[in-house]
């Protein structure tokens, strides 16, 4: 508007401008209408997104809390059988643990060094090859990778072996490729001008990558680390096959079957219903699928236990700004 | 500590692509050197074949030498590492380690490298390079605070502190003021004119009056069309590049007449 007009407007008419108002407080109804089907569309999709999440929650707390003591997490299933209102999942968490730290040991190492190798080193046709190839193990089923750990265990030990590290490898064979995958994405996030800072300050390539582009990004690692092991943690098939199940504690890796808690769950609730004598009096008819569900909440607050280490990992090493 | 650099006959390429074609010229030591021209002309990359930097780039190379005081720094032998700890570098944006604290940062290039500094030698070393990038009298109450948390202006300074608290022989400087208000603008400038006693300094920029007020000499970089390589128009002193230079091309550039 040019300087006449507007002081021609101010002159003439000091009250608002009719038309302006008229513009600026028009309404387009049918675009409203659409705004609140979509914001209420948006809303039914979160809840029907959660309802199974909170179904599962409030069905293995209801479910586990029963049996879910300090007794039931201190003892194992040794000489119990049964409908004996006795025994608990201590030597299915101790391997459970065990087994997935030694997977982690692994994966983590071979995961972490291939993401390096592709965001840092890789190009042309074996960064490629790699990349594919990670995508193919992403989609191997659980129970080939523990038929894979199992025979090739067979070839060194004899047929019929089973160790706590035969899980382990088996469910490396899982992890790696998820571990690979978000540590690149990670590790792609790192700005290049902090690369080429380090660079120009005369600091070599690996102890760039060391010192600047793992500290950097150490916080979305470790995110990505524990979102793999919540990956492999609940894994039942391959450790079946590899690790066996026992009712004795066991905590030597390579020695011995290993009950873990996933397996541990299976175990039990494929016994059934225990059958009682009439009269007996330390015997409970749902005691197996009571220690199944009470080893499920036990698995679920492992996940959420290693969820919030995570959290805390990350608050800690995030890049702080003030 | 400062050395000059001889330049001569350089190609630069990405690739098979030759983004800057056949420059020669000399970068006399303790002074200010400015190189301008219009976008895309290749002045960045050729600042950064001057530390190396430019070979970061995969497919990256360069044909010809860069002498510094008659060392070939492309010569067979050479290792690009001890290049850049010699020849030092700031970017266009600032880029402070957002993991490091304010006094970690300026020593980055001590630590990164493992080398082992004793508390006191560090914490002088500090005060030392941001006495001389103009930033200890604002930072110095708060060392220990991250990098990022400073404005743009002082993170620049910080990152010319960390340049040379290596005490390199050269500096480089791309584009250090375009990210930057007038006022940190005119901080750095000054500090660039200190810097000078003690550094030779090559810095590129698009701000001609930017150039006019730092540099000793001026280079102009110009390029034919889309696709052709950057070339060196000229390089003169600043006060002869602005007043009477030799070049049609360059009057018309700095005139504003350009294209």
């Amino acid at each position: 508007m040019s300087a006449t007009s507007a002081s021609a407007t101010a002159s003439t008419a000091p009250g608002p401008d009719n038309a302006l108002r008229e513009l600026l407080t028009s309404v387009d109804r049918g675009r409203q209408r659409k705004n609140r089907t979509m914001t209420g569309l948006v809303w039914a999709a979160f809840f029907l997104a959660m309802t199974p999440l909170f179904s599962l929650l409030w069905t293995v707390l209801s479910h586990g809390l029963a049996k879910f003591t300090p007794y039931f997490l201190l003892h194992s299933m040794r000489n119990v059988s049964g409908g004996m209102d006795a025994g608990g999942a201590y030597h299915a968490i101790a391997g459970t643990l065990l087994i997935t730290l030694g997977t982690t040991v692994i994966s983590v190492p071979i995961g972490l060094l291939a993401a390096i190798y592709l965001v840092e080193y890789g190009k042309g046709p074996l960064a490629r090859a790699v990349t594919f190839f990670v995508d193919v193990m992403t989609g191997i089923p659980s129970i080939v990778a523990g038929l894979f750990a199992f025979a090739v265990f067979a070839i060194f030990f004899g047929p019929g072996v089973r160790l706590g590290v035969m899980g382990s490898v088996a469910l490396a064979l899982l992890m790696i490729p998820v571990v690979v995958r978000s540590s690149e994405e990670m590790l792609r996030l790192v700005p290049n001008e902090l690369r080429e800072a380090a660079y120009a300050l005369g600091v070599p390539k690996w102890l760039t990558i060391v010192k600047v582009v793992l500290r950097t990004s150490v916080a979305g690692l470790t995110t990505s680390v524990l979102l793999a092991v919540a990956r492999v943690i609940g894994e039942t098939a391959p450790l079946l096959i590899a690790v066996g199940t026992t009712a004795s504690i066991n905590f030597n890796l390579f020695a011995g079957r290993m009950m873990t808690l996933p397996v541990f769950i299976y175990d039990q609730y494929h016994q059934g219903p225990a059958r009682c004598a009439r009269n007996a009096t330390n015997c409970l008819v749902s005691i197996n699928l009571d220690r199944a569900w009470a080893a499920a909440l036990t698995l679920l607050l492992i996940v959420v236990i290693l969820n919030l280490v995570g959290r805390l990992v990350t608050w800690l090493f995030a890049p702080k700004l003030r | 500590m400062a050395q000059r650099i001889d330049v001569k006959d350089l190609n630069i390429y990405y690739g098979s692509f030759l983004a800057v074609s056949d420059v020669s010229m000399s970068i006399e030591p303790r002074s200010v050197t400015a190189l301008i021209g219009p976008s895309g002309c290749g002045k960045s990359t050729f600042l950064r074949s001057l530390n190396r930097m430019h070979e970061v780039i995969p497919g990256a190379r360069v044909e010809g030498t860069v002498a510094m005081d008659g060392v070939d720094l492309y010569g067979p032998a050479v290792d690009p590492v001890a290049v850049r700890r010699q020849v030092g570098m700031v970017f266009q944006r600032p880029n402070p380690f957002p993991t490091m604290s304010i006094a970690e940062n300026v020593l980055a290039g001590v630590r990164l490298n493992n080398k082992k500094i004793s508390k006191s030698d560090a914490a002088d070393l500090v005060e030392r390079s941001l006495v001389g990038a103009n930033l200890w009298k604002e930072v110095k109450d708060r060392l220990d605070r991250p990098g990022s948390s400073l404005s743009g202006g002082q993170q620049q300074r910080l990152c010319i502190a960390r340049a040379i608290a290596v005490t390199p022989q050269v500096l480089l400087m791309d584009e250090p003021a375009s990210a930057l208000d007038p006022i940190s603008t005119l901080a750095i400038e000054d500090l660039i004119s200190e810097l000078k006693a003690s550094y030779t300094i090559v810095i590129v920029t698009h701000n001609m009056q930017q150039a006019a007020r730092v540099s000793d000499r001026t280079g102009f970089f110009n390029i034919e069309g889309a696709g052709k390589p950057g070339r060196l128009v000229e390089i003169d002193d600043t006060a002869t590049i602005f007043s009477t230079p030799r070049q049609q091309q360059t009057e018309d550039y700095i005139s504003g007449r350009f294209g």
